[in-house]
């Protein structure tokens, strides 16, 4: 009983190596493999030239252009789920929020983590004080690290507040987001924010990032 | 043993040993071959019998899932946050599933893989909703890759393992869709560079990755190491983004929007960024190379005589090439033995074999990828960047060996 068990595992064990090498062919051919933009359906439906031997792969040989899996998408279920908000304004909605609004629903909601005015919470100060100036290290907020005002809105949209999180309405993030600008000076205690006027805030740290200049090789950076 | 051993008696569940064996001094029959051949029965006295002799009692019959033995205490290390692997217990390169790092940033949730659906919209030509079971049916590959936070260094005190050092760094075999399947799919417009990855725990976790990454290795996972992916780690389905900071691989995925630019959402801007020279560094994507002693470490105590050193190296930017291992506190490096299979951004297992005489030094290892990026020393890295702290923090590792054979960590600070 030994040999036969011998030479079947000798070819199971051979086996995973034809197929990568088999792989390695069929990514070659078809296009499935990396940094490949996508190309013309007619290409996806040529088949492999046939491996000899290996007959029982040609059914994985044709890539589709479609495998026509899952359902298409109604703008209805798009829009039910698409929350984000790009620096542009781009996915703002109607509406509007002025800082004095804000302010009450921050003592109500937020400032058990973020603390009085936004300062010293146990989850993190969102606003930038004098003090923080003379630190050698001062503590990241809005004021003075955030570089986009759409991401205020967008973050306390999707994740705000911590114990029930998206359960403020749109207005409400206005009013926050006009709240927590106001109390990092960015803009004056009047200003209505809303699709219009959040994208064109000016945040302070924005001129301070820049793109990832890692690139391997012997450089330490 | 002269005596070998060739039979024990044969039980039937019904008829206990001892039963049979009944009270008599002796605890044990067994058929044994003399050294010339001969088969006698060989009487064993009670007395020579441990009360805990596994083979004097039936075991535990065959069960519906494996169990990790009692006496082995593989615990992670959480915090509110995150929780660590244990590298300093872990061998070879494959995490336990259970004991991979975990890192969310709204609690994990709990998603029924029957109602869980993943959007694919923006920049597409056909906007598409998948069910998990949608993307178990596309073609799928499996790949073995590390996957390691980007804010994993901690140093500050001697008394600190691996898994306290860098314990957010974890490997595992991840099988799913690739990503640039599903963008075929739904017809990925040549203008799309970016694309948001949205998760669907408590915090919405989103961030932006270029479109290239997408097409070039992503790939949507739906099950690690044979299973299904556990629940901290994404299930029923989670991006997964080989050599790149862990947090952009993102977890409970339901949602991917193409767009012509980045969304600079709070993960990308205020978070996952750290300061160089007086600016921000943002879009830090890959890991770069890196490596540890996991044996022996703190609170390991080694004896004199042959010590194997033991550890892993890894790179975000490719393969391992080369490890080094200093015995003497950086003095001089020797080239330690890499165990085959060296995989592509994959954790690779390094071992050196090393007398040590008793006296007091330090252990150190230093890794170099395929790119020729050498692992740094902290103070390069500090001299570098201006900062002491930050993401991406993949120093040199130093253990201190004291002469009682302790091991302890040694913490470096620079300004």
């Amino acid at each position: 009983m030994q040999k036969p068990i011998g030479i079947t595992s000798k070819l199971l064990f051979q086996l995973p190596i034809l197929i990568s090498v088999l792989g390695v062919f069929y990514e070659k051919n078809s296009g499935t493999g990396s940094d490949t933009p996508p190309l013309s359906a007619s290409f996806f439906q040529q088949s492999l030239p046939p491996v000899s031997g290996f007959n029982s792969f040609s059914d994985t040989t044709l890539l589709p252009s479609s495998f026509g899996f899952g359902r298409p998408a109604t703008q209805a279920e798009i829009d039910k789920l698409d929350i984000d908000v790009r620096p542009d304004g781009k996915g703002l909605p109607t509406g509007s929020g002025i800082s004095s609004r804000g302010k009450l629903i921050f003592d109500a909601k937020c400032v058990a983590c973020h603390g009085a005015g936004g300062i010293g919470g146990p989850n993190g100060s969102l606003v930038t004080t004098t003090a923080d100036a003379k630190e050698k290290r001062p503590e990241k907020t809005i004021g003075n690290y955030w570089p986009y005002a759409t991401t205020v809105f967008d973050y306390i949209r999707r994740a705000m507040p911590f114990n029930a999180p998206g359960s403020l309405t749109n207005e409400e993030v206005y009013h926050l987001t006009a709240y927590l600008l106001n109390a990092n000076k960015l803009i004056d205690e009047k200003t209505v924010i809303d699709a219009k006027s959040l994208p064109k805030v000016v945040m302070p740290a924005q001129k301070l990032f820049i793109p990832d200049d890692r690139k391997g090789g012997p450089e330490v950076k | 043993m002269k005596n070998k051993l060739i039979q024990i008696s044969q039980f039937t569940e019904k008829i206990s040993r001892r039963k049979l064996l009944g009270g008599a001094a002796t605890a044990a029959v067994a058929i044994v071959q003399t050294a010339n051949g001969q088969t006698i029965q060989k009487a064993i006295p009670q007395a020579a019998l441990a009360d805990d002799d596994p083979t004097k009692k039936m075991g535990i019959p065959p069960g519906e899932i494996g169990t990790r033995s009692s006496f082995e205490k593989l615990i992670k290390d959480p915090s509110a946050t995150s929780s660590r692997s244990p590298l300093q217990d872990i061998y070879g390169t494959i995490t336990p599933s259970d004991l991979h790092f975990e890192r969310n940033h709204g609690g994990v949730p709990a998603i029924d893989p029957n109602k869980h659906e993943l959007l694919i919209h923006g920049l597409v030509e056909k906007p598409l909703i998948f069910k998990v079971a949608d993307l178990k049916r596309f073609p799928s590959v499996s790949r073995i890759a590390f996957l390691e936070c980007s804010g994993n260094f901690r140093s500050g005190k001697e008394a600190l393992r691996p898994q306290d050092i860098c314990g957010l760094t974890s490997q595992s075999e991840w099988t799913g869709v690739k990503l640039s399947t599903i963008f075929r799919e739904a017809g990925v417009k040549p203008n799309a560079t970016w694309f948001l990855a949205e998760g669907g725990d408590a915090t919405v976790m989103t961030r932006s990755i270029p479109v290239k990454k997408g097409w070039d290795d992503a790939i949507l996972a739906y099950a690690q190491n044979g299973e299904a992916l556990r629940p901290e780690q994404g299930y029923p389905v989670r991006l997964f983004l080989p050599g790149w900071e862990g947090n952009t691989s993102v977890k409970w995925l339901r949602r991917l929007e193409l767009s012509d630019q980045p969304f600079m959402t709070r993960e990308e801007t205020s978070k996952y960024t750290e300061g160089v020279n007086g600016k921000v560094r943002q879009f830090s994507f890959d890991m770069d190379a890196r490596s540890i002693i996991t044996y022996p470490s703190y609170p390991q105590h080694v004896e004199k005589g042959w010590i194997e050193i033991r550890g892993i190296a890894w790179s975000g930017r490719g393969k391992v090439v080369k490890v080094e291992v200093s015995t003497d506190a950086g003095k001089s490096w020797h080239s330690a033995n890499l165990q085959d299979p060296i995989l592509d951004k994959a954790h690779t297992v390094f071992r050196h074999l090393w007398q040590w005489k008793g006296e007091e030094t330090e252990i150190l290892s230093r890794v170099t990828d395929e790119t020729g990026y050498v692992q740094p020393t902290l103070k390069q890295l500090v001299e570098a960047r201006g900062e002491t702290v930050g993401y991406h923090f993949n120093p040199i590792t130093a253990w201190q060996i004291k002469r009682d054979g302790s091991v302890l960590f040694k913490p470096e600070t620079f300004r």
